[in-house]
C-alpha cells in the first residue's frame, strides 16, 4: 500500500521535529511515507459554512491527489486531521458542496470522498498494531511517566473523525504503554488549548494552559505527548515558570524508542523528573 | 424592515447550517464549554436566539469572538445541534462586510516568531476576510 503523507504547513517549517522523526519511523516500521506533491496549506481550520467552498479546495486538492495515487492519505497534524477529514466527509455526503468543488477544480473523474484519511497514530494502531509495535521497541522508555495531550481536534466531532472515544480516549496511553512508559490519566487531557487564541486573546490561553498543566501535574505526569504544534506551542510558550513541563511530539519519543536519531532535537528534552 | 430582518435571519441560519429547532435547551454545550465564564451569550442561548430570529440580540453579542471552535458542544449535544456552527455564522456575517476585519495585522509584526504557522492562518481564517 502506498501512504501518501500530507505534512502541512508548520511541519514544514516549525515542526520540523514531528515530521522528521515520523518519516524515520514509518520507514523502519513498514510504511515509509511518501510526500504528496505539490500539497497546499490544508487552511488550518475547518471552514463550517455550507457556503465556503474555496476554503475546502485545498484540501480537496489533497483529497483528490491521493485518491489518484492509490486512496490512502496519511498525515500527523491534528489540525490537518481534523479539515482532511471534514472536508473529506463534506465531499461524501454533501451534494451541493461536492458538484461545486469538482466543477471549480475541474476534475475529470468526479471526486466523491473515496480517500481514506488516516492520522499516523491510527496507522500505528490499526496497521501495524501496538502489540508488534512494543516488540520491535529497542529502547522502552521504562519508568517514564507521561500524559497524552489529546486536544480538540484529535477528537472532536467524533462522528466524523471516528478517531478515539471523545470523552475517555485510550491511544496515546496504548501508544506510551507500548513505548514502555507509564501512562498518565488526566482530567483535562481533552481539553482545547484556546488554539489560535494565543494570537487574539493571550491571557485566556494562558489561563487554560494553567488549568491543563495543573491537572497534569496533579497525576504526576512528568512530560506530556501530543500530535499538534499549536497545542506544543501553547503547552510551552503560554506555561507559568513554576508550571513547565517538557513537551514532546509523540513522534519523538517513538523515534527514542526504536533507537533512531533524527535531525531535529527536541526541544527540552531530558528535562523531566 | 420586518423582511429584512427576516431576510437576514434566514441567512443566518442557512450560514449555520444545523438544526435549531431540535435543540431542547438542556444547556449541555454551555455546561461543557471551556470560555463559556468569558461568553455574554452561552451556546444554549446562541442556538435559542437564532431559532426565535432575535436578530439584534445576536448580532451585538461578543460570544462568537470568545469561541474557540472545540467542537465540545456539538460532540456532547444529545440531539446533534451544533451550536459551533452558529458561533462561526455570527463569525462570517460580521466578517464578511466590507472593511470589518477582527484582528489588525499590523500586530503580527510582535508576534512571537516561535509561534507556528496554523495559529496564524487560523486567525486570519476566523477573523478576517
Amino acid at each position: 500500500m502506498l501512504y501518501n503523507y500530507y505534512p502541512g504547513c508548520t511541519l514544514s517549517t516549525k515542526a520540523k521535529a514531528l515530521d522528521q522523526a515520523a518519516r524515520a519511523c514509518a520507514a523502519k516500521l513498514g510504511f515509509p511515507l511518501v510526500e504528496l506533491p505539490e500539497w497546499q496549506c490544508c487552511g488550518a481550520v475547518y471552514p463550517l459554512a455550507p457556503d465556503a467552498i474555496a476554503e475546502r479546495l485545498g484540501a480537496a486538492r489533497a483529497l483528490i491527489s491521493a485518491r489518484d495515487k492509490g486512496g490512502v492519505l496519511v498525515t500527523l497534524c491534528s489540525a490537518c486531521h481534523h479539515v482532511l477529514k471534514r472536508v473529506n466527509d463534506d465531499l461524501a455526503r454533501d451534494e451541493e458542496i461536492r458538484n461545486k468543488v469538482n466543477a471549480y477544480l475541474e476534475v475529470k473523474e468526479p471526486y466523491q470522498g473515496e480517500t481514506k484519511v488516516l492520522h499516523f497514530l491510527e496507522v500505528l494502531r490499526d496497521q501495524v498494531g501496538f502489540a508488534k509495535l512494543a516488540q520491535l521497541v529497542t529502547h522502552p522508555l521504562t519508568g517514564r511517566k507521561i500524559g497524552a495531550y489529546y486536544g480538540c481536534m484529535l477528537l472532536r466531532p467524533s462522528k466524523v473523525l471516528a478517531f478515539d472515544d471523545p470523552e475517555n480516549p485510550q491511544l496515546l496511553e496504548n501508544f506510551l504503554q507500548a513505548l514502555g512508559a507509564t501512562p498518565v490519566r488526566y482530567g483535562m487531557r481533552n481539553e482545547c488549548c484556546t488554539g489560535y487564541m494565543a494570537v487574539t486573546n493571550p491571557g485566556l490561553c494562558k489561563q487554560m494552559v494553567g488549568e491543563i498543566l495543573r491537572s497534569a501535574r496533579d497525576e504526576e505526569a512528568q512530560a506530556l505527548i501530543t500530535a499538534c504544534p499549536l497545542c506544543r506551542y501553547n503547552l510551552v510558550a503560554n506555561a507559568a515558570p513554576e508550571q513547565k513541563v517538557p513537551v514532546y511530539y509523540f513522534t519523538e519519543l517513538l523515534a527514542q524508542a526504536l533507537g533512531l536519531q533524527t535531525e531535529a532535537a527536541p526541544v527540552q528534552a531530558g528535562g523531566e523528573g | 424592515m420586518v423582511d429584512k430582518v427576516q431576510e437576514q435571519v434566514e441567512a443566518l441560519r442557512r450560514l449555520a447550517h444545523t438544526p435549531l429547532q431540535d435543540c431542547i435547551q438542556c444547556g449541555r454545550c454551555s455546561a461543557g464549554c471551556p470560555v463559556a465564564f468569558k461568553m455574554d451569550l452561552l451556546p444554549h442561548r446562541v442556538v435559542w436566539e437564532l431559532a426565535q430570529g432575535n436578530l439584534e440580540t445576536l448580532l451585538k453579542a461578543t460570544a462568537p469572538w470568545q469561541c474557540v471552535s472545540c467542537f465540545a458542544c456539538q460532540n456532547r449535544c444529545p440531539r446533534g445541534v451544533s451550536p459551533a456552527a452558529v458561533m462561526e455564522a455570527l463569525r462570517l456575517t460580521a466578517i464578511r462586510q466590507q472593511g470589518a476585519n477582527k484582528y489588525d495585522a499590523a500586530q503580527l509584526e510582535h508576534f512571537d516568531p516561535e509561534l507556528p504557522q496554523q495559529a496564524l492562518v487560523a486567525v486570519f481564517r476566523k477573523f478576517n476576510k
